[in-house]
């Protein structure tokens, strides 16, 4: 029995590329006990992973993963927008940049020329920026990769005319639900859990490790706090800035956390 | 008179077996992941014989004493509730059927017993029974009230309290006061580790009297057990000053120090996860993507998210210090309006888990010190002065 859309015909979803892996929109084919049930209640117009039919837009839901890196996709970008009534960004790349957001730090050209044989073939832009630095997005879905969970969640929510239930709170929640002993406090582990959205289910600390930070910054991150005891673990402003440039490097929290502990370690470069 | 006796190591492998034999399931302490964590046991040698913890604000390290104790440490990252509330509950589930929908019962949960409840976690239960049950018939929780009633209670004196154990403080500890069916206390004789087994109820009465591997109680083992507990309550090592709290904390809410504990807080809500009386939950309804089955879930929140304050046009605490300050002044001092007794037990978890060792005692001591509110006029003689 199909639950009563806002919609008279089935919904239309799309999924498009960019910058990225494919992980995220595979979390989708990877979704197999659900995957029969999304495809009796949407209609897969364009998802290249699963079938090479592709069905001109407009789409009701799009899913894009992959953060935009080329002129040529800042463009395409805009089309897709224009052609979708809800756009969801999928995974660390299409919400805040992705990895490939370290070339932000640096200069480009230098990457292109010392990979390429030719590099005046390659057009590329100085950074890797997020869907929402180029056009409105609808909802952001966090992770490297996604939880199928949650991408169920927003499909199905679209579905049912509600607000997706993604919570905006610290990975600590999901690691004390799970009954995960705090790593930081029990082994002396750093973790990012303390200033990272929940959504993976506190995978790593489960595995005796800290967060990785996969799922970027939570609603209200103290990072500061977090680089101060991870000091007294030991870890310097070297460590940190790492720490903090991973797949969500490019994020306003992360990003301002990583720019202060480069400046701490220039500081006293400059001194030394 | 109460029923007591003494029991060694195979009088407690006894008295779980006849608690399992008698349809219980027996949680007890047990060692994963570097700490000591509630879980299924079968037997003693389930629990962390021999194991101490060092605790810290922020730290807590398992130590090997191999003194052969089974309960020579205090309390770790989770508590009861976990067992009586549990973190994540179907309260109401139901599916389509050909000719409309019909409600799934929910199966019954099991009839716990717990082997080594603390005297802090015997005033965190009482606690969360007033918080659960204390509303009468009517508005009790079904969920809560199908776990907590027949739960068999084992509790354990505390011989040796924690760095940030504060149970004198708060009186609930180290020794084990009322709400159990039996207390024990562990001592270390010439013979070896030996339990003083009390009864606490008509059900550890018989489940004493049921024990083979029992000796009666000599005056020289309880004497031994009271010494022992005696120098624990004696070195309970960490305090905190109630006096006039409630006032203390109410009175001083646009007090600077809020703002001085918001910079260190990392808003994670792992104190509020560990503490064994914190009762917030959300209700979230889930609906299968194919409309076949709905299940409304509640699930363990916190004061320190922003959906927790969230109503209509946004979050009510939205600065850090708010969010602190709402979790104190609550724990500690309109706890007392709502259900007539504080909301802290004294365990210390909120010191030890919380990922950068903040106290809420120094806190509270840091506002005393420097409490805001207008001094209250004193005659010569001492006495307040009622403008």
């Amino acid at each position: 029995m199909a639950v009563q859309s806002p919609l008279t015909r089935k919904p239309t979803l799309a999924v498009f590329k960019f910058a990225s892996c494919d992980g995220c929109q595979l979390s989708l084919l990877d979704a197999e006990d659900e995957l029969l049930a999304v495809a009796e209640v949407v209609d897969i117009a364009n998802f290249l992973e699963a079938s090479r039919e592709v069905r001109p837009g407009p789409y009701d839901v799009t899913l894009v993963e992959g953060s935009i890196t080329t002129p040529h996709d800042a463009a395409r970008i805009r089309r897709v927008r224009e052609e979708s009534k809800f756009l969801v960004t999928i995974g660390a790349c299409a919400t805040a940049g992705g990895i490939q957001a370290l070339r932000n730090w640096k200069d480009v050209n230098e990457f292109t020329a010392f990979v390429y044989a030719n590099s005046e073939y390659i057009e590329t832009l100085d950074r890797s920026t997020p869907v929402s630095f180029h056009v409105p997005v609808d909802f952001e879905l966090r992770g490297c990769p996604i939880s199928k969970t949650q991408l169920l969640e927003v499909v199905t929510a679209f579905l049912q005319g509600r607000r997706p239930n993604i919570p905006t709170y610290s990975v600590c929640v999901e690691c004390k639900h799970r009954g995960t002993t705090c790593v930081m406090v029990a082994h002396g582990t750093p973790c990012l859990g303390p200033v990272t959205q929940a959504g993976c289910g506190a995978i790593c600390p489960a595995y005796n490790r800290g967060c990785y930070g996969c799922f970027g910054p939570m609603e209200e991150p103290n990072t500061a706090a977090l680089s101060a005891w991870w000091k007294s673990l030991g870890v310097d402003d070297r460590g940190l800035v790492d720490a903090y440039r991973g797949f969500n490097a490019w994020a306003a929290a992360f990003r301002e956390a990583s720019d202060r502990h480069e400046a701490a370690i220039t500081v006293r470069g400059a001194s030394a | 008179m109460t029923a007591s006796g003494v029991i060694d190591r195979a009088g407690l492998d006894e008295l779980i077996a006849a608690l399992r034999n008698g349809g219980y399931t027996t949680i007890g302490p047990t060692i994963r992941e570097g700490a000591i964590v509630y879980n299924e046991i079968s037997g003693t040698s389930d629990l962390p014989v021999g194991w101490t913890d060092q605790q810290a604000p922020g730290g807590y390290r398992l130590e090997h004493l191999g003194d052969g104790r089974m309960f020579g440490y205090v309390v770790g990252p989770q508590s009861w509730k976990r067992f009586l509330y549990p973190q994540r509950n179907v309260i109401w589930s139901g599916v389509v059927t050909a000719d409309g929908w019909e409600t799934v019962t929910p199966p019954e949960p099991p009839t716990y017993a717990f082997i080594g409840v603390r005297g802090c976690e015997l005033a965190a239960i009482a606690v969360q029974d007033r918080v659960f049950l204390a509303a009468g018939d009517r508005a009790a929780d079904p969920s809560y009230a199908a776990r907590r009633e027949g739960a068999f209670i084992v509790a354990v004196n505390c011989a040796d309290p924690g760095a940030n154990c504060f149970c004198t403080s708060m009186g609930t500890g180290p020794v084990a006061g009322p709400g159990h069916d039996l207390v024990l206390t562990e001592t270390v004789t010439d013979d070896g580790v030996v339990l003083l087994a009390e009864s606490g109820s008509a059900r550890g009465d018989a489940l004493l009297a049921s024990l083979a591997a029992m000796r009666p109680a000599e005056i020289a083992d309880r004497e031994r057990a009271a010494e022992t507990m005696a120098a624990a309550q004696a070195t309970v090592p960490h305090s905190m000053d109630t006096t006039d709290i409630h006032d203390l904390l109410l009175g001083n809410l646009e007090h600077p120090h809020w703002e001085a504990v918001a910079a260190r807080c990392l808003g994670c809500a792992n104190c509020t996860m560990v503490c064994p009386t914190c009762f917030c939950g959300t209700v979230t309804d889930e609906l299968e993507l194919d409309g076949g089955g709905a299940r409304r879930v509640r699930s363990w929140d916190s004061c320190f998210t922003l959906e927790f304050s969230y109503i209509h046009g946004g979050s009510i605490r939205q600065a850090g210090s708010a969010r602190y300050r709402q979790w104190l002044t609550h724990k500690l001092a309109s706890w007392f309006d709502q259900f007539g007794t504080s909301g802290c037990v004294g365990c210390g978890r909120c010191i030890t888990w919380c990922p950068v060792g903040i106290d809420l005692t120094a806190e509270v001591a840091a506002i005393r010190a420097s409490d805001l509110r207008p001094a209250v006029p004193v005659a010569a003689d001492g006495t307040e002065v009622n403008l």
